[in-house]
């Protein structure tokens, strides 16, 4: 009897045990990523290519993504509010739903899949090549030549994507309204304009800029932190994947809620 | 004579896993000590802990008299950056050419010209008996031979004091071995350095040994130098110089 007792609060304790160690070792983490943004030394040049890696060619599939997103919905908002005048809904709509969730989310995932799982396989393949090691023996901070560049500009340039989504995803909705539902066209852009708030900018901002700094904690802490090999590279890419989307979609909807809901 | 590093009561573990249980050596300024045991003895551990790289649960480190262990962070840099390390797999970062490799302690610590560095680096390749013609290759395009020996120039090339070997001859053929051997003595020699190497590579450590230390169950067993090695009587090395399964060594299986 108490041999099945004991097996169950074992069974029980190992996973609790395990996660709030990783949950320590995650906060460590993000306290050595502070210190080490704010101060010295700063490799500008390693700063400004992960923001050309991460931002500039990042730019085809969030405009893929985006502009196919503003189309579909400019679809079902006709689709649905077919029977009270859907011309003036489709743009407010489109407008709403791609500023405020669609581009932050889309460009989030994109690049959470791109770009996560890159640093997560670069710095996986430098730990357990003894690379990081060998930064430390060149007298080098391992964390501020490969992590505060890789953080800094995923934040920096998350919130630029964003707004870059913001512009295609309307022209998607735009251009379904137009040539195939055959709304007319200055009608479209003036409600387009007049219904765009500052706070469907700043929404997108803030998201990215969150989003951005979701992905590139998970994308480094699983690949500084990874060990055994190919195998554990693997693990530390896919972990880096599904736990920076999970993220992104619950800060999602936190953020959301904090915003629109007074 | 003065010691470079003096390892004392060194102890760590990693979980319930004793791997250092009191490690006791001291190296010599400009000596050469090899440290030799099998896999799981706790050899790079040793390595990494005078590095700095793991922080040991007890024990002392001495760097040129100063201890290591428990001092902030920013004096310790000091004692650590006097140190070059040539990694078993090479450990060449692959997001930088070959010279840049070489040149990446002169660029990012000694704060010298890219140019100039460039040259400096073509010097050391020269050195390790490189062409110029590797120094705009990728470290992928290398093989094993050529990327150790990239390695080992990287690692002479800030001039350090203390230099440590991490396996040098693991994977390579014998003779490509007996030339790295040949490179380390004289890049050792030329720059006046300490060097520290663990191998299991008996060849190797008794070409590059002044000293000989044996490193067993996270403890020093043994130590003389490389004639002593063969007229001893300790079981342990006797044991490990033979390769024999038979003897106080047991592999856990």
């Amino acid at each position: 009897m108490f041999k099945y007792i004991e097996k169950f609060l074992r069974g029980l304790g190992k996973p609790l045990i395990s996660f709030v160690s990783r949950l320590g070792k995650l906060t460590i983490f993000i306290g050595r990523t502070l210190y080490n943004c704010v101060t010295p030394p700063f490799y500008f040049k390693l700063l400004v290519k992960q923001m050309i890696d991460i931002g500039f060619y990042s730019l085809p599939v969030v405009a893929l993504t985006t502009v196919f997103a503003g189309m579909v919905i400019a679809l079902q908002t006709n689709a649905g509010f077919s029977s009270y005048g859907a011309e003036s809904a489709v743009a407010q709509v489109v407008l709403i739903a791609v500023t405020r969730e669609l581009a932050p989310v889309f460009s989030g995932l994109m690049v959470a899949g791109r770009i996560g799982a890159a640093m997560a396989a670069e710095l996986g393949t430098m730990r357990v090549t003894e690379q990081i090691d060998a930064l430390s023996t060149l007298s080098t901070n391992p964390f501020k030549y490969l992590v505060t560049p890789r953080m800094l500009a995923a934040i920096l340039v998350l919130p630029l994507l964003v707004l870059i989504g913001d512009i295609i995803g309307i022209l998607g909705g735009y251009t379904v309204a137009i040539y195939q539902l055959e709304y007319n066209a200055a009608n479209y852009i003036n409600t387009t304009i007049n219904e765009l708030q500052m706070i469907d900018i700043y929404t997108g901002i803030i998201k990215g800029a969150v989003f951005g700094a979701i992905i590139a904690l998970m994308g480094c802490y699983n690949g500084y932190e990874s060990k055994g090999g190919a195998q554990g590279v693997g693990n530390a890419t896919t972990n880096a994947v599904v736990s920076s989307s999970i993220l992104i979609l619950i800060c999602n909807y936190i953020i959301t809620g904090m915003i629109f809901t007074k | 004579m003065k010691a470079k590093i003096s390892v004392k009561n060194l102890h760590k573990s990693f979980g319930h896993k004793v791997v250092l249980d009191g490690v006791d050596i001291d190296i010599a300024e400009g000596e050469s000590l090899v440290v030799i045991g099998g896999s799981g003895t706790g050899k790079s551990v040793l390595i990494k802990c005078i590095q700095g790289i793991i922080t040991p649960d007890e024990g002392s480190i001495r760097i040129n008299g100063k201890e290591s262990v428990g001092v902030k962070k920013k004096d310790a840099e000091e004692l650590y950056s006097k140190m070059g390390m040539l990694f078993q797999g090479g450990a060449l970062f692959d997001s930088l050419t070959v010279w840049e490799n070489v040149a990446f302690g002169l660029i990012e610590n000694k704060k010298m010209s890219r140019k100039q560095a460039k040259q400096e680096a073509i010097k050391y390749l020269r050195q390790v008996g490189l062409s110029e013609d590797v120094a705009d290759l990728s470290p992928s395009e290398l093989s094993g031979g050529m990327q150790k020996r990239v390695g080992l120039a990287r690692a002479i090339a800030t001039n350090p004091e203390i230099i440590f070997f991490d396996e040098p001859t693991t994977g390579l053929d014998p003779i490509m071995a007996d030339v790295i051997n040949d490179l380390i003595i004289n890049s050792v020699k030329k720059i006046g350095a300490s060097a520290l190497t663990i191998t299991h590579d008996m060849a190797s450590a008794r070409k590059i040994a002044d000293r000989i230390a044996m490193l067993y169950k996270g403890k020093i067993v043994w130590q003389g130098s490389v004639k002593e090695l063969d007229t001893t009587d300790n079981p342990y090395v006797r044991q490990f110089v033979q390769g024999s399964s038979q003897g106080p060594i047991k592999v856990e299986i």
